[in-house]
């Protein structure tokens, strides 16, 4: 099962530079709630600062609070303890180039001191058959490296070696950018299929892709959440002038 | 090939440009980007007159294969001019020149183990205390260190490598070795005499000096390398690794040491070369005893501190002939040191891309 998330009043800097102003919602458990915005308008900060990325940045600061389930993160957790619950696709794919393919899938969990082989054996098929990469890469699991893919076959990766250690909320910073149709609809069809188990956050900038995989959608601009609502009423009947000229593409 | 050259270089893109503004939509829009266009771009034609400069490429092609030559070169030279200025020695003890353990001028007995075990142990002992030691050095500066402490501390490291041996030579033998000597043996022969390795009479000098100066000079080479290549760890890498939560030390473990772990092998194998051939320091030190002991608070010799010691008075051909030999050997232990080393990282890596994806 996922968990919600609740987010209140939450503002996040780089440096002296403000990224986010007062963002205020509740992500609901079990659903994806997709993040809309022109480039620049804080999307992958606000998600960064779902499983305390953020603040890996030297010159990230953030304030405010994120309830996941009834864990207030800022305050009762320790930042690894949180990012063993929230798995992260990142915007730009980033596995590790000396692992094996197989490797990569079982790095978080090999990290975590899991052993047993076999079990190992079963989660790095299944989280890979759930990316869609399996087929592809099933006759060198162990023989090809992480780098040797290609780019959308690296995104592909990245977002198996975030199934593989099982994550209540999974967030996912564009996972399709640098997809094919194909890909990217089998990435939709996996987001439908984790629904049951996760609470998926899913940044896009392609407007058909939020509106299909996504019970709720947040529209950002300039570091605040302009509108967030049911998906259905953010496309067909925005509550915002700025929501309706982007979604309609008259923004600028 | 030339021909084909040739042919890109003349061929004008003009009418297919044309050709696409035609069919394309951008017809209807005013001034057409064609050939007819009375003033080309200034960029175009600055482009198209630089012509495919294949004349200067092979030139440079030439020119580097040049340099690559020139170490050929000298190595080859190198060798045979050892071989050939120790050729009364190879021809009076042959290749038992190379495990036999004497060395006497009187006699004319000449054997070139004692000096080789120095080099090795002394070297060795070397690595054991400085490769874990810079690595950790370079991990608290690129990870860890507070950024207004870096560059003096990075500063400081590297001002350790430009310090002459002969200063630490000096400075080995008026502070480590009493150091040594006065508090640090007796430990070591408390505690780890069992191993074999910290027994017998404590001079003070001897291979563990050797063994701690030489790691005290190879230290800046491993660890500013070390800190280079860490720093060159894409910081996604790091990123990936802590999203699946981990602690600061296994991200530092599996997003950065894996990474850079090729280069970190490539800085010890540098830092091995400079402590096989040091010279003046180590003969400050070492004992300079062409004796193999298993103790290390027993002196030794190595290769380079007797050729070092003794070129000047070897009075008769053979000795000096064996001393060229010594050289030879230490040429030779060299190269089959790195191709070991180098070996040892094709073995790590195979398989594994040499570089890191940005
Ligand atoms: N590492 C950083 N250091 C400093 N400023 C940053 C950094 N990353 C992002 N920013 C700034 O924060 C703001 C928000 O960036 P963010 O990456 O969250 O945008 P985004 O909505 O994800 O954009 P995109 O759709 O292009 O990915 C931008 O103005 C950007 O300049
Ligand atoms: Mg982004």
């Amino acid at each position: 099962m996922g968990v919600g998330i609740t987010v209140k009043d939450l503002d996040a800097w780089y440096g002296t530079h403000q990224t986010l102003f007062k963002i205020s919602l509740d992500i609901p458990a079990n659903q994806a709630t997709a993040l809309i915005g022109p480039s620049g308008c804080g999307k992958s900060t606000f998600v960064r600062c779902l499983n305390r990325m953020h603040e890996t940045n030297a010159s990230g600061r953030v304030d405010g609070t994120v309830r996941i389930g009834a864990m207030d993160i800022y305050k009762d957790a320790a930042p690894v303890e949180i990012r063993r619950r929230v798995g992260m696709v990142f915007q730009r794919p980033n596995p590790f180039p000396t692992m094996s393919i197989y490797e990569n899938v079982a790095s978080g969990l090999k990290l975590n001191g899991f052993r047993n082989r076999r079990v190992l054996d079963e989660i790095v098929e299944r989280s890979l058959k759930h990316a869609a990469l399996w087929e592809e890469v099933k006759d060198d699991l162990r023989r090809k490296s992480g780098a040797s893919l290609s780019g959308g076959q690296q995104q592909r990766l990245c977002i198996a070696r975030a199934l593989a250690v099982d994550p209540e909320v999974l967030l996912m910073d564009e996972p399709a950018s640098a997809l094919d149709p194909v890909s990217t609809a089998k990435i939709e069809d996996l987001i439908f299929e984790l629904k049951s188990q996760y609470t998926i956050v899913i940044v896009t900038h392609n407007m058909q892709q939020a509106a299909r995989v996504a019970e709720r959608t947040g529209f950002f601009l300039s570091g605040k959440l302009v509108e967030f609502d049911v998906t259905h009423k953010i496309f067909t009947n925005p509550g915002d002038k700025r929501t309706e000229d982007y979604i309609t593409g008259r923004f600028g | 090939m030339d021909s084909n050259t040739q042919q890109i270089r003349t061929r004008s893109f003009a009418p297919s440009l044309s050709q696409t503004a035609i069919a394309g939509p951008s017809t209807s829009r005013s001034g057409s980007p064609a050939a007819e266009d009375p003033s080309p771009s200034p960029v175009r034609s600055f482009l198209h007159a630089r012509g495919s400069s294949a004349g200067s490429d092979r030139a440079f092609r030439w020119l580097m294969v040049a340099c690559a030559l020139t170490i050929f070169a000298i190595v080859a030279l190198i060798a045979t001019e050892l071989v050939m200025r120790s050729e009364m020695s190879i021809k009076k003890f042959g290749f038992g020149f190379f495990v036999h353990s004497g060395w006497d001028p009187v006699t004319g007995d000449y054997g070139a183990l004692p000096f080789i075990y120095g080099t090795l142990l002394s070297s060795l002992v070397a690595l054991a205390i400085a490769v874990p030691l810079s690595v950790g050095l370079a991990i608290f500066l690129t990870e860890m260190c507070p950024g207004p402490l870096r560059s003096p501390l990075a500063f400081l490291t590297e001002l350790l490598a430009a310090i002459p041996s002969v200063v630490y030579g000096l400075w080995a033998v008026f502070v480590l070795v009493p150091i040594l000597r006065a508090h640090v043996n007796p430990v070591l022969g408390a505690t780890l005499g069992w191993t074999t390795l910290f027994t017998g009479p404590n001079y003070g000098i001897g291979m563990l000096a050797a063994g701690v100066i030489l790691a005290i000079m190879i230290l800046p080479i491993i660890s500013s390398l070390t800190r280079e290549v860490m720093s060159a760890v894409p910081y996604a890498q790091r990123e990936a690794v802590l999203a699946l939560g981990a602690t600061r030390w296994e991200m530092i473990r599996m997003g950065v040491l894996r990474n850079a772990r090729i280069g970190i092998v490539g800085s010890v194998i540098l830092g091995l070369g400079r402590a096989l051939g040091e010279t003046m320091a180590v003969t400050m030190v070492i004992g300079n005893r062409p004796e193999i002991v298993r103790s290390l608070f027993a002196p030794g010799y190595s290769m380079a501190s007797v050729i070092a010691n003794e070129f000047s008075e070897a009075s008769d051909d053979l000795y000096l002939s064996a001393l060229v030999e010594i050289g030879l050997a230490l040429f030779l232990v060299t190269i089959v040191v790195n191709a070991l080393a180098r070996l040892l990282v094709w073995a790590v890596t195979r398989g594994a891309p040499v570089r890191v994806a940005a």
